[in-house]
């Protein structure tokens, strides 16, 4: 295959790695952030844990693909971003160490003191990574600031406080309340009584305010300058993302949607997906909500993506080191390799998950959590 | 220039966060086999026991499992945060085993592991045993990939290195996946691993054979663990000694390191059982030795020879003037100079380029490195030898050791007479710790021995890390410290709680603290859980 082609390929992977995290994965985190809110009582955050107990597991193994994936097909985004954001980083992955042993742990002694404190581990476990992955792509929209120099060593010159800008903190923002949102959709198919009747209306609560934040959002970006390429090498070729010029413009960031007006479907998405997962939750539609809330997720992160793309980490600092998805990949054999793996294991992944789903389906009640109180979480 | 104390503690931020995974790692790959093995015989007889012996054995392995899992998440990352340009050099080839880790072993492991737990009235019978086997193959699949990544650490074959994106590039993908000491390193690993898991199921429940509890639930359990023990502890010796062989092919100074060789003697060369390393005056003081065993264990002859220290330090300086050149011709490459000539030439030294990179250690430019810089560097080539010398004895002994209790354990479980040898119950409990020590000793021999290297021969350590200051890595390492220190502790409370308990923690109605006449002593023995 040619390296231009295995290029794209892999930058539509790793999307659907990222957007398989957000959709999976996500559902957990926001059923962590909501542990508190929709729970009340010791049986409630219980049935809320064990919705996703049997799953959190595999879906969390979406995230760490995703970080292999880039290694191994980005190796340079690998070591730019995670040694730039290095704190950010460390607080998601602190943040994720309290999920494990709190789904392990918590239910495993009677004492309410351990209890709440693994909810409130919970809690941090779901709502911090959250929050930060939006914060940073936020940073991404704004430029990150790091050069590369001629041995492809990068040093990054910002502090984890500069991450927390306004934009970069509604995009964070944003990107909580929509997996929290995503958890309530979830927890609507899976629970019943009070524990269903909360997670309804959280989740209508929640896809207005995400749709209002998106909007401004997208206004906000439309103010804000945006990186463009104006001269290049061979994209297909081999090459560095230091053999390129790249200029700020005013409202660079929606080019693309002038250039492929196809790209449009991803806000579209977006916008419609949060509408639809409103009204069927009102409608009490706990499935065809969460439906509509995975679409609206999918949604939301293409429109980052594709608002960024070709770029993945812009450099404020000296744009022409910006990152691009032609610049920074592995060679077109790894690109090769790594191509079949994935399309070999994906849809293995993909049908096991289906049938683990499948077997453990149906609605948890507090009565149940009771009945079986030494074997669930 | 790097800063010394950067690449130090990035260091040490790596041993200990890796350290504390391999706490949790070998008990997983043991267990999951011995409950796979537990499950069948429960498949296979319909005997109630062994279901709950899966369930017990089960839950102390979920209480494992959740900081393996916690401490396995840091390691998926870290090559990012703290060995940025190490992740750029190499990702090329080292990304694609973590990915296919991911993709082939881990999602395997995690889908199933949460059925395993929630599915027993889900699932038919055998579909259960089907994902019991499922998480154990799963796990075992992950230690399969990240061994090939680590075994092209230690033995970089099948890539090449491109001055146009100034890294390593993956020439075959064969060649490091069928990386012979990956494939050594896996089978080793592995074992010991299984040894954990045997070792674990021995001393809990030789602890209820002295208390003289479930007795037949501790039998069984005692006889699947010492036959799987006796099989596995065999194999991480044998196979041990095949690790030393392959070391002898391609990692002369970790072997070299290992026996405190310092000079190449003629063959056979002997095996030094004891003594004192002076790296100093590069002589082993009250040293014991063995003969002809040391070039039998790493050579399988008597007439090929052990290279000793002093001429590796030789030959690595040859290969760092070599490689200085090598580094002046890649400035003039990448300055824009591509003549045929220059490439050829630079072609035909880039094998050296690492040795040539030793150099930044000790000056910016390694083209100007003066003669005493040059020796310093040539020196350093080679790990301290002493903490090398002293761990491999100790895991060696070690597991010896282990063979012995292992050994005797199936003896008598197969005599049926294991619950009335009180002094092998209590040295097995004792033991406990043994093959944990053991691992993590394994590992620092593995990985201390490849120093000055993060690349064995490719790229030094020193240049491998990101550009962080101190303060980032004192804040980070402490952050790690004080977090799994508290998880660890929970963990142990949690383990050690369930473990006293035994099978009465599954609330069957079958067991000791569930029997009436057991009441009394309940209340002042593990609590309710």
């Amino acid at each position: 295959m040619e390296y231009e082609l295995l290029k794209i390929i892999w930058w539509v992977l790793i999307g659907v790695l990222l957007i398989g995290f957000a959709v999976t994965d996500g559902f957990d985190m926001g059923v962590g952030a909501l542990l508190k809110v929709i729970g009340k009582t010791d049986s409630e955050r219980r049935v809320m844990m064990n919705t996703i107990g049997p799953h959190w597991d595999g879906n969390q193994v979406w995230f760490i693909t995703a970080a292999g994936a880039i290694f191994a097909a980005w190796p340079v985004v690998y070591a730019v971003a995670f040694s730039g954001f290095y704190w950010a980083l460390l607080l998601v992955l602190f943040a994720m160490f309290f999920r494990p042993v709190g789904f392990e742990y918590r239910s495993k002694v009677q004492d309410p003191r351990w209890r709440n404190a693994w909810d409130w581990g919970l809690t941090v476990g779901g709502a911090v990574p959250a929050l930060v992955f939006g914060v940073a792509f936020g940073n991404l929209l704004l430029g990150v600031p790091f050069t590369l120099d001629e041995f492809m060593r990068s040093t990054y010159t910002g502090s984890f406080w500069a991450l927390l800008n306004p934009f970069a903190l509604l995009c964070g923002v944003i990107s909580l309340l929509m997996l929290a949102m995503h958890g309530g959709t979830y927890l609507q198919m899976r629970t019943a009584g009070p524990v269903h009747e909360r997670a309804r209306r959280i989740s209508v609560l929640l896809a207005v305010v995400v749709a209002v934040a998106f909007a401004i959002g997208g206004f906000w970006v439309s103010q804000l300058d945006g990186y463009v390429i104006k001269a290049a090498s061979n994209l297909g070729g081999v090459t560095t993302p230091l053999q390129k010029s790249v200029e700020l413009q005013a409202a660079g960031w929606l080019e693309n949607y002038g250039r492929y007006p196809w790209m449009l479907i991803a806000p579209l998405l977006a916008f419609v997906g949060l509408a639809l997962t409103a009204l069927l939750s009102m409608a009490n539609r706990g499935a065809l909500a969460f439906i509509s809330s995975s679409f609206a997720v999918a949604g939301i992160i293409c429109t980052a993506g594709f608002s960024l793309f070709p770029f993945l980490m812009p450099s404020s600092t000296d744009p022409s080191h910006s990152l691009t998805m032609w610049d920074v990949t592995s060679s077109q054999l790894t690109l090769h390799i790594m191509f079949w793996v994935a399309m070999i294991f994906v849809p293995i992944i993909l049908s096991y998950t289906a049938w683990g789903y499948y077997k453990m389906w149906g609605r948890l009640t507090t009565d149940f959590i009771e009945d079986n109180q030494y074997s669930t979480y | 220039m790097i800063s010394e104390s950067v690449v130090d503690l990035s260091r040490l931020q790596f041993a200990i966060t890796a350290f504390y995974h391999f706490l949790f790692v070998p008990l997983t790959l043991g267990l999951s086999f011995i409950l796979a093995i537990m499950e069948s015989a429960y498949v296979m007889t319909g005997k109630q026991v062994y279901q709950d012996m899966v369930k017990f054995w089960g839950k102390l392995f979920g209480i494992n499992f959740a900081l393996g899992v916690t401490t396995g998440l840091t390691m998926e990352f870290q090559f990012g945060t703290n060995w940025a340009y190490y992740s750029h050099y190499v990702g090329d080839i080292f990304g694609a085993p973590l990915a296919i880790e991911g993709l082939m072993a881990f999602f395997l492991e995690s889908t199933f592991i949460g059925l395993f737990f929630f599915g027993w009235d889900r699932l038919t019978k055998v579909q259960h045993l089907m994902v019991t086997w499922l998480v154990a193959i799963g796990s075992n699949m992950s230690a399969l990939w990240i061994l090939i990544a680590n075994g092209w650490m230690q033995n970089p074959v099948g890539a090449e290195f491109n001055f146009d994106t100034m890294r390593m590039e993956m020439m075959s993908f064969s060649e490091v996946i069928f990386n012979p000491v990956a494939q050594v390193k896996f089978v080793h690993t592995v074992s010991a691993g299984y040894v954990t898991g045997a070792m674990f199921v021995l001393a809990i429940s030789a602890y209820y054979m002295l208390k003289k509890r479930d007795l037949p639930f501790a039998r069984r359990s005692f006889a699947i663990a010492s036959s799987f023990g006796l099989a596995s502890i065999l194999s991480v010796i044998v196979l041990g000694d095949e690790s030393g062989y392959e070391i002898g092919e391609v990692q002369k100074v970790k072997l070299a390191a290992i026996e405190a060789e310092w000079e190449t003697h003629e063959p056979p060369a002997a095996f030094t059982l004891f003594g004192i390393p002076d790296q100093e005056n590069m002589e082993t003081d009250y040293a014991i030795k063995i003969p002809y065993a040391l070039g039998l264990i790493a050579t399988r002859s008597v007439t090929e020879e052990v290279k000793g220290i002093k001429d590796l330090i030789a030959e690595h300086e040859v290969r760092i003037r070599n490689g200085m050149v090598a580094y002046d011709l890649l400035t003039q490459i990448k300055a824009g100079d591509r003549s045929e000539a220059t490439i050829a030439e630079f072609r035909s030294r880039v094998d050296d380029l690492g040795y040539g990179l030793l150099l930044k250690k000790y000056v910016e430019n390694p083209v100007n490195a003066t003669e005493e810089q040059i020796k310093l560097a040539a020196q350093n080539s080679i790990p301290r030898v002493a903490p090398m010398f002293w761990t491999f004895r100790v895991m060696v002994g070690l597991g010896f050791i282990m063979l012995v209790l292992i050994g005797l354990s199936f003896y008598y479980s197969a005599k049926g007479t294991a619950e009335r040898q009180k002094y092998l119950l209590r040295a097995l409990i004792i033991a406990l710790p043994a093959p944990w020590i053991a691992c993590e000793m394994g590992w620092f021999v593995a990985e201390f021995g490849r120093q000055p290297w993060s690349i064995g021969g490719i790229l030094p350590t020193h240049l491998s890390v990101s550009t962080r200051s101190v303060e980032d890595i004192y804040m980070s390492l402490a952050g790690f410290i004080g977090f799994y220190t508290l998880l660890l502790v929970a963990e142990m409370y949690l383990m050690i709680r369930f473990a006293r308990l035994g099978p009465s923690s599954l609330h069957t109605g079958r067991y000791h603290w569930e029997q009436d006449s057991n009441t009394d002593s309940a209340s002042t023995s593990p609590a309710q859980a």
